[in-house]
Parts: structure tokens; sequence; C-alpha cells
């Protein structure tokens, strides 16, 4: 809408708002483009936050014997890094993606229920508070506790009352609860949204592949979630009314948690990945400039995901000592898991074979993702195989395993999506020179970190122990590993500089960029509040597509 | 639009190997027993042996699919790069093939299908072997920070130290582990010669090993158990033929009780220690701290948090926290002389 | 841009129908609940018979036999009163509602005076070993559902009783019922698990 029209009247004031009015604005907000960036700039906030708590993880752990930490304010850092990892940064991105772009790229004017979004965020938001208020509101009154230090998945018996004294766990449970919560409510609007507001003629099979995944994906987050609650209810039900469910001196059971805990777990982190994999299946596309390769079978190895990875949560715990059957069944279905994830690592070669790639930003942190998403696969596999989960799980192949997928694979995803729909957005262009020093830079520490990390794994590294002795072979490879943060720090510091730069001085943006076909970008960079001017009407999966030719459109392929 | 490939692609690459044999390299090639580098490829038991060989394969298949699937990604991107110069038309738009999705889908299907039957056997090959009759039988009890053994047959009971005899072809001696836990989870873990277990309370779990070399093994707790949990180590002994017999007829002993650590002994028995600590052929019957009766046999101190000499335990008495914060010994606040007593008593518990 | 006249239109002018979001929602709602309860009931079953102390449930349960009818019952009053309020017979919906109200009000007295009977005479609690844990925990986050519930209809009795609601509110109402219905379908389960199975 920029061309100069006299005779249509300025929307925008001519005094810029105050700060309070721009703060009030957000605060009172139900738009989903302002609740979509809420929910992201939270993510990259917390991102910073616990990724510092990794840095200083990785300063203890550099060299052996080392006591720059004390041993409790090193499980801490590690509790509070991995819950505020998955829930506060990986959770609200997944939340922010979906509600920033699910309305727009299927011609809707908002998410089916905005007040509820706005919910969702706060519940969010409220609960990241709690977890780090932690370190200041769980001593209380008896000076006992402060963060937690249960680890991130909180096994019992050591969360009872017993062994974890004061607060610390509660504020845990807490924060999980409430932001689950919102997490819940996100997860029922985008559903809500996509099936009741899609725009005339988008039928499911023409919709974008990234909202097919958000769907997936908050499907997973209603069936999923619901577990970890009910397991934090029985928590707090065993620590606050003496109840026993986890408590082995009644006849409780300890792996009865874990069992709990990884029926939530274990489709966390597909929740977790599988938005990465929607940006990547936007992006691909787009810059091999040939439509996605195989979209009903995208959206069927999705679908299949979702499904299997409701039946693999046991291969966490291979060494807990189920029978050998329990052990074979879930080796079976984690291996199965595979089958569909490959299929999508080959569609989307498939996608760029025979395209004219061009190597933008989005692009590149979508072809470092294959790259390392594929090596986190078979380090994966390598894990599924049990006997050698047996040497493997609980040391630092399998720190760096999750690692390679949330980072490499995730966080990577991520990084193109900024990239890509940043000028949508903000109307300004992210900086092409800083945003290579970032990719470049973060993927130098990322590999330097995490190459190395599975190393120690090998030579019988335990994880989650605030340090080690220096004859076990695990110095240098722990030094290197930590070095690699400090690229890592630099890539970020660039990322930030340059979203901080470019909403001043990027370059102008346009409606659309990057030559794409999705109805987000259709629209002007930023969005009018109403998204569209008039309710679009699409007759393939690439509507805009079908615009720039008219002589080839989609359509005519269905 | 510039054309540009990522050089860092190809530099992790070199990267990558220089990494590989940087680790590998870290564990010594030419070493004939064990030493402080618990790498899980040098195996010296049956169920780690049987582990690391089955491995192998895997590591075979994912080196395969990796070979492959990297390959076809830097083809395509090399290959169908945007060049300068270029007519400007977009390429041909190809919406998908059932054939090749058919393809690449009954391919890893049959990959995944052999892998599980492999591993399948391997599960029931390690998991289900049964104790032989002659097998030692050793209950191991895990607590926070440290390990309790008890040799039910033998009427002996140690810490932090698991003792077996070397298994040999002509005479096996597998040793099979029961694991107790007397408070939260943990998990016993020595990779060269097994894979880890966990000792979760309230649960009954089964492990065996079989070393095949003497030696000293090194191991960790594996699970995390709370603060000093990086501080729970495992030592296995693996005696040669006939000295795991003398040793056990020396752990059978009742405590010496020598006239000149007398002064020691009553320091002992009036604090609390009794509480805590046995020391067998005395009053002492404490159950919550490790059993001291032969405490100067072992190697180490705190499972792991310090050596074994007459300083450290010295240390260790004055103020246990300053070697293992956070462990349950309390400070005993005794005087430098009770203290003198105290560890020259101590160090008469052979 | 303009978007509408140059994106194509679709050849057929078949109306273009997709769900109502309220429904879609609700369902979204019922499922996750489902898989809440999904657990309490697994952690239920996994315990039976593993109580290392009594009371036991075969010492102490008695079939509540009147509750269920009523909860069952509400049911089916629920939706008489929604046909009554298709067919706009307002005073026969307020009656059918409020006969709603009044049996899952009774469902929950019956309850509370089942604990009331097995903490005082029994000396069950939640503490009180394996079974009491499970029992109140299930029983209990089954009772909270019915109380959230039954929040709802009055509010929506009140409501209607000010005269609040019109003819368009059918789905909201609707929408409420799902959500008894739910309710009531976990019963079922729950009573099967602990009166049935458990014992």
């Amino acid at each position: 809408m920029g061309a100069a029209n006299p005779e249509i009247p300025l929307t925008r004031p001519l005094v810029s708002p105050s700060i309070v009015t721009r703060l009030h604005a957000l605060v009172v907000t139900v738009d989903h483009k302002k609740l979509g960036l809420m929910y992201i700039s939270s993510a990259l906030f917390f991102l910073v936050v616990a990724g510092l708590m990794a840095s200083v993880i990785r300063l203890q752990l550099a060299v052996p014997n080392s006591n720059v930490v004390a041993p409790d304010t090193f499980n801490r850092l590690f509790t509070v890094h991995g819950t505020a990892m998955v829930f506060f940064v990986g959770m609200p991105i997944v939340a922010g993606l979906s509600n920033y772009l699910v309305p727009l790229m299927i011609g809707a004017r908002d998410m089916a229920f905005p007040r509820l979004n706005a919910f969702g965020f706060w519940m969010f938001l409220f609960g990241a508070v709690l977890l780090y208020f932690s370190y200041i509101g769980a001593p209380g009154m008896s000076g006992h506790g402060s963060a937690p230090d249960v680890g991130w998945f909180a096994y019992a018996p050591l969360t009872g009352r017993a062994f974890s004294r004061g607060n610390s766990t509660d504020y845990w449970t807490l924060s999980l609860l409430v932001s689950g919560i919102g997490s819940l409510a996100s997860a029922t609007n985008v559903i809500a949204t996509v099936f009741s507001m899609r725009c005339k003629g988008m039928t499911l099979m023409r919709m974008p592949l990234f909202v097919w995944m958000m769907v997936v994906v908050s499907g997973m987050m209603l069936v999923a979630l619901p577990p970890l609650t009910a397991a934090q209810i029985m928590l707090l039900v065993d620590r606050y009314l003496g109840g026993n469910f986890f408590n082995t001196q009644a006849g409780g059971s300890a792996v009865l948690w874990q069992h709990f805990f990884w029926i939530f777990g274990h489709p966390e982190v597909y929740i977790l990945m599988i938005p990465g994999f929607a940006c990547a299946s936007e992006i691909i596309p787009v810059f091999s400039r040939k439509p996605i390769f195989g979209y009903s079978a995208m959206v069927g190895a999705t679908t299949m995901i979702a499904f299997v990875s409701m039946g693999v949560w046991a291969h966490h715990m291979f060494s807990v000592g189920m029978t050998s059957v329990g052990n074979t069944f879930f080796m079976v279905s984690t291996m199965m898991i595979s089958v569909p994830t490959g299929i999508k690592i080959f569609n989307w070669l498939a996608t760029m074979y025979g395209g004219k790639i061009r190597f933008e930003l989005p692009m590149l942190c979508c072809l470092a993702f294959l790259f390392q998403f594929l090596i986190a696969g078979l380090t994966g596999i390598m894990l599924a195989a049990v006997p050698l989960d047996w040497q493997l799980t609980d040391s630092y192949f399998v720190v760096a395993h999750f690692h390679y997928v949330l980072i490499g694979g995730m966080l990577f995803c991520i990084f193109g999506g900024i990239y890509y729909w940043f000028p949508k957005a903000t109307g300004r262009m992210l900086n092409r020179k800083l945003g290579l020093w970032h990719v470049a830079l973060f993927f130098i520490g990322f590999h330097l970190t995490f190459d190395t990390m599975h190393i120690p794994g090998l030579l019988g590294m335990p994880r989650r122990i605030y340090t080690y002795d220096a004859g076990r072979g695990w110095n240098t490879l722990n030094l290197i590993t930590s070095i690699g943060v400090i690229f890592q720090i630099a890539g970020i510091a660039c990322l930030a500089l340059n979203i901080l730069i470019s909403l001043r001085k990027g370059s102008k943006a346009g409606d659309d960029p990057w030559d794409a076909w999705t109805l987000e970008w259709a629209t002007t960079s930023p969005p009018p509040e109403y998204n569209f001017e008039t309710v679009p009407v699409v007759r393939s999966a690439r509507p805009l597509w079908d615009l720039k030719h008219p002589e080839d459109p989609d359509w005519k392929y269905e | 639009m510039q054309f540009f490939i990522p050089n860092n692609c190809r530099l992790i690459n070199k990267a990558w190997f220089i990494f590989f044999a940087l680790g590998l390299s870290a564990a010594p090639v030419f070493a004939d027993g064990p030493s402080g580098v618990t790498n899980i490829f040098k195996t010296y038991s049956t169920p780690a042996r049987a582990i690391a060989n089955y491995t192998i394969l895997i590591l075979a298949v994912c080196a395969v699919i990796f070979v492959i699937v990297t390959g076809l990604l830097f083809y395509t991107v090399a290959r169908f790069r945007h060049r300068r110069g270029d007519d400007g038309r977009e390429p041909a738009q190809v919406y998908g093939s059932n054939q090749i999705e058919l393809a690449w889908t009954v391919i890893p299907i049959l990959i995944v299908f052999v892998l599980s039957l492999v591993t399948a056997r391997t599960i029931a090959e390690v998991q289900n072997a049964g104790p032989p009759s002659k097998a030692l039988k050793v209950t191991v009890v895990g607590h926070q920070w440290w390990w309790e053994i008890r040799y039910p047959d033998l009427n002996i009971v140690t810490a932090n130290e698991l003792h077996v005899p070397v298994s040999e072809t002509a005479q096996p001696r597998p040793s099979f582990l029961s694991l107790e836990s007397a408070d939260v989870a943990h998990s016993f873990w020595v990779p060269q010669l097994a894979g880890k277990t966990d000792v979760i309370p309230n649960r009954d779990n089964r492990m065996w090993i079989e070393p095949t070399t003497p030696g000293t093994y090194l191991g960790n707790c594996a699970e995390y158990c709370g603060t000093q949990h990086a501080r729970m180590l495992i030592r296995v002994i693996v005696h040669p033929a006939g000295e795991f017999e003398k040793w056990a007829a020396a752990q059978q002993s009742d405590a010496g009780n020598d006239a000149q650590a007398k002064a020691g002994r009553d320091v002992f028995f009036s604090t609390s220690c009794v509480n805590c600590h046995t020391i067998k052929g005395t009053e002492a019957r404490g159950k919550f701290g490790p059993d001291l009766t032969h405490l100067m046999s072992r190697q180490t101190l705190g499972s792991g948090a310090a050596l074994n000499t007459p300083e450290e335990v010295r240390a260790w008495v004055r103020n246990p926290q300053s070697l293992k914060q956070g462990c349950y010994m309390p400070d005993m606040q005794l005087t430098d002389e009770e203290m003198d007593q105290l560890v020259r008593y101590l160090l008469t518990l052979n | 841009m303009t978007n509408a006249d140059a994106l194509y239109l679709p050849d057929e002018t078949a109306p273009w129908r997709l769900p109502s979001r309220r429904k879609v929602a609700i369902a979204c709602l019922i499922l996750t609940e489902s898989a809440m309860f999904t657990i309490f009931v697994v952690a239920y079953l996994f315990y039976i018979g593993k109580s290392l102390t009594g009371p036991y449930p075969a010492e102490v349960l008695k079939t509540p036999i009147l509750s269920t009818i009523c909860l069952l019952a509400s049911s089916v009053t629920i939706v008489m009163a929604e046909r009554s309020f298709k067919r706009e017979r307002i005073e026969a919906f307020r009656l059918w509602w409020s006969a709603t109200i009044v049996l899952a009000a009774i469902f929950l007295g019956s309850t509370a005076a089942e604990w009331k009977r097995l903490i005082v005479d029994h000396h069950l609690t939640i503490s009180t070993n394996l079974f009491g844990t499970t029992f109140y925990s299930l029983v209990g986050l089954h009772a909270s559902h019915v109380t959230v519930g039954l929040t709802l209809l009055t509010l929506v009795l009140v409501l209607s009783l000010k005269k609040s609601i019109r003819r368009a509110d059918g789905e909201r109402i609707e929408m409420v019922s799902w959500y008894w219905h739910f309710v009531d379908a976990v019963w079922v389960v729950v009573f099967t698990v602990v009166y049935v199975i458990g014992r």
C-alpha cells in the first residue's frame, strides 16, 4: 500500500505514540501478528539467557577438576538451561511462527480465537518468569532451595520431598504447568483456525506445507502435553498431599514417572523439530525455484511421524531394565520412525534437484540444516540400536545427538525462517553481510562444539557431571567443545545486531522480496492489521505462482 | 544475486576427520589392559565385546547412508546452483513421482528390517543370559553418592570397589550383579565391561560382566542423582586367578584391633561415627555410610573424590565437605588431637 | 497489489463450507482432556493390588449406583434441554437444564459423602497407601471437571433467566452440552476402572 495516493488519507498518526502507549498496545493486543512477534522476541531473549547459562556450563567443563561454579550451582544451570530451552525457547518459537504465519498463509484475517491467543502468550511468559524467579523465590522461609536442580526431566524419586527440599522443584512444576496451558490454548487455536477459516478454494491439500505441519504439531501438543501435566499433578500430590505415586517406600514406581514423562517427552522433541521442517518446506522450494517434490508424501510422512512418535517413548529408558521384549518393541518403533523422516529428506533433495538454487541466507541455513539433520538422524539410529544405547545413553553422546537435532536441525531452520520472513514482518531486509557472518561463525562454532562432543561419550563420559578427573582422556575434547561456544556467541551477536540495525536501516523489502508463491507474500510488508484487503480466492497450492505464470498455472496439473 | 558456495562446508568435512582422529587418538591404541580412558570399543568383557562387535554393523550402515546422502546433497547443490548469465526462466516444475517415493520408502524399510533383526538378537544375547552355577553373585546398592558392594555368599560388605575374579575360557567365571538403590535412581556403568544398567529403588535390576583381563576398570554413576553425581565413581578390580580368593579371605576377617590405636578407637565409638558406619568385629553397625572395616584396602576415598592416602584420610575426617561438597557426612568438629588419634585408628583398618 | 480480482476464481460455484470453529475447539479440548485422564487411569490400573498396607478397595468401596444413575440421567436431560431450545420452548429448556444441574449436584454431593465416609470411617486418605493416592486423584480429577461443568451449566441458566440468551447462542449451548457428555463418558470409564476392575 506504499504507493502514495494523495486521495487516500494517511492511516499512520502524525506523531509517534509514546513508549507507554506502545507497550500498552502490546499488553492488550489480540492481533495474531503482534502476538506472534512477541512470542518470537521472547523466545530469542530466553535463547540468549539460556545460552549464556550453557556458556557457564562449558566454561566449567573446559578443564578437569574445575571449580568455576559449585556443584549445586552447576546442577541448577543445566536444569534451568534445558527446561528453558525446551519450554521457553522452542515452544514459543513454534507458537510464534504458527500464530504469525498461519492466518496469513490461509488468507484469514486473524486466528479463530484472538483472545485465547493472547491468553496463551501471557501464560507462557508467566511460566518463564516463574522458572527464573525460582532463583530468588525458592529459598522461601526455610532458606532451602534455589532454582530447580533435578534435571529437565526431573526423575523421581529425586524430585520427592525427601530428596528435593525447599520449593525449587515446585517452581519447575508450576512454571511448566502454567506455560503448558498456554501451549494447549495455542494448539487449539491453530487447529480451529486451519479447519474453520481457510479462504475459498483452499482445500486441505492446497494449504502450504507449513500450515499442514503446524496442524500436525498442534495435534501432537494436544495429545502429548497432558501426560506431562498429569505427571506433574501427581508429583504435586506426592509433594504436598503426601501422595505415593512415585514414593518407592510405599510401593510406588520411579519408572512410572519416566514412562509418563517420556510419553510427553518424545513427541515433544518432534513438536520442536517439525516446525523447523515447516520452515524448510517453504524455503527450499522458493530458493530452488521448484514446487516441493511430493506434497502428499510430505503430508503423509509428517502425519506418520506424529503417530509413530507416540509409540517410541521408552527408547529413553533402554537402561532401566525393561524386558528384552519391551526393549525390542521400542527399538523397532524407533527405527521405523526413521523411514518417514528419511522420506522427507529425500523429498527436499528432490525439490532442489533440477532447480536453480539461489544461495540466499534462508537457503544457506536450510542447506546446513539438511547436512546436520542427516547426521543427527544417523546418531539417532545408533541410539535406537539398543545394545549400543546401553553404552551411549546418559553419556555425552546423547547430549551431542540431541543438541545436533535441536540446534543443527531446528535452530538452523529457525534462522532460515527469520531471514525469510523478517522482511514480511517488518518491511525491511536483514543485512546480507552480517547474516553471512552470523551463519558462518555459528556454523563453525556449532560443529566445533557438537561434533567433538560425541567423542567423550564414546569414551565413557556420563552426562550431568559438574567436573571430571584428568586421566580419563576427556580433557582436550572438552576444551575444544567449550571453545566452539565462543564462535556461537559471536554468531548470535551478529544476528542480534543485524536484527536491531535492520529494524531501522534495512533496505525496504516490498511485498514479495523472494519471488515466492504463498499467500503471505500477496499482501504488504508488514501486512495491515486486517491482513488482506480482499479475501483471497485460490485454486492451487501456489496461488502467486498461478498469478505470475498465467500460461502455466499449478491448477492445470492437479 | 551473486553465486556463493559456503566454503565452510568443505572446511567442515576436513575438520570432521581431524576431530575423529583426535578423539580416537585419545584412546591408547597399543595398551594391553585397561587404563583411565574408558573407550567403549576397547572391551575386556563378554557383554561389552558383544556390544562393540554389533556396533560395527550399525556404524557401517550409518556411514554408508551418510556418504550416499551427503554425496547427493553436495552434488545437487553444485550441479543445480543458479549460475550467472542464466536465462532467467524458471526450471521445469516437477511435482513428484510415485515410483520414486515408493523406492525411497521401501529401501529404508528393508534396511530397518535387517537392523531390527540383528539388534533383537544381540539384545537377547546380552540381556537374557542367565547366571551359570560358578558365577559370582554380588549385590550392588547405590546410595547418594557411593556404592555399597555386598557378596552374600561370601559374607563380605565393602564400598565403591567391585572386586571380581578374571574369567578364562577354560574356566569361565562371570559375575552377576543385583542392582538395588537405597534412595534415588542411579546407574552402574563401567564402559569397558558392560553397558549400563540403572539402579532404581523398589526395582530389581540385574546385569552381568565377564572380564577377561586383570586390571582396574573405571566407571561412573550414569544417572543424575543429585549434588555429587559427578563424584560417584566405580572401580572394578579384576583379579588374576587365585588372587580373588586371597582378597576375599582378607575382606572376610574382622577389623584389626591394634592396641596403639586404642585412643582413636575410643574417639570413633564416642562420636556419632558408629551411627553411620560399620566396622566388623566391633559394636559399630551403622548402615547409612560405607563399611569401614577394610577402609585402607581401597584405592580411593569418597568413591573417587580423593586418593586413599593418610593426608587425604585426614583431610576427609577434618571436613568431608572440602573434598566432596554436599555429601552426607558432616564436619564432625573434632579437635586436632581427636583427629590425629582417629586418623591413626582408621589407618589400621586394612 | 490487490488480490481477489487477480487471483483466479475456481470454476465451481459450490458453496465453501468449513466446520464451525467452536466445534473444532471443543473437540480439541475433549481430546486433550481425554489424554490427561488416560494417564491417571493408567496409573490407577498400574497400581491395582500394589498397596503395601490397607485399607484395600474390596474392603471399603461401595458401588455408587445412585450417583452414577444421576450423572448418566443428566446427559439425557441435557439432550432434552437442547431439543427444547431448538424448538424455542424456553420454559421447557430452563426446566430440563435445571434438572441437569440438580442431577449434577446430587452426583457431587454423593461423591463428597463417600469421601467423608472413607476418610472418617475407614481412615483412607490420599497419603494412606497407593490405593488412596490413585483413588482420590482419579475420582477427584473427574469431580473437579464435574464442578467446572456445573459452573458452566449454572452460568447458562442464570443468563437464560436474565433473558440474555438468543437463538443464535444455540451452538454455544451445544458446546456446553458436548463438554457435559464428555464428563459423563469419563465417569463411565472411571466407574469401570475403580469399582469394577479395581475391586
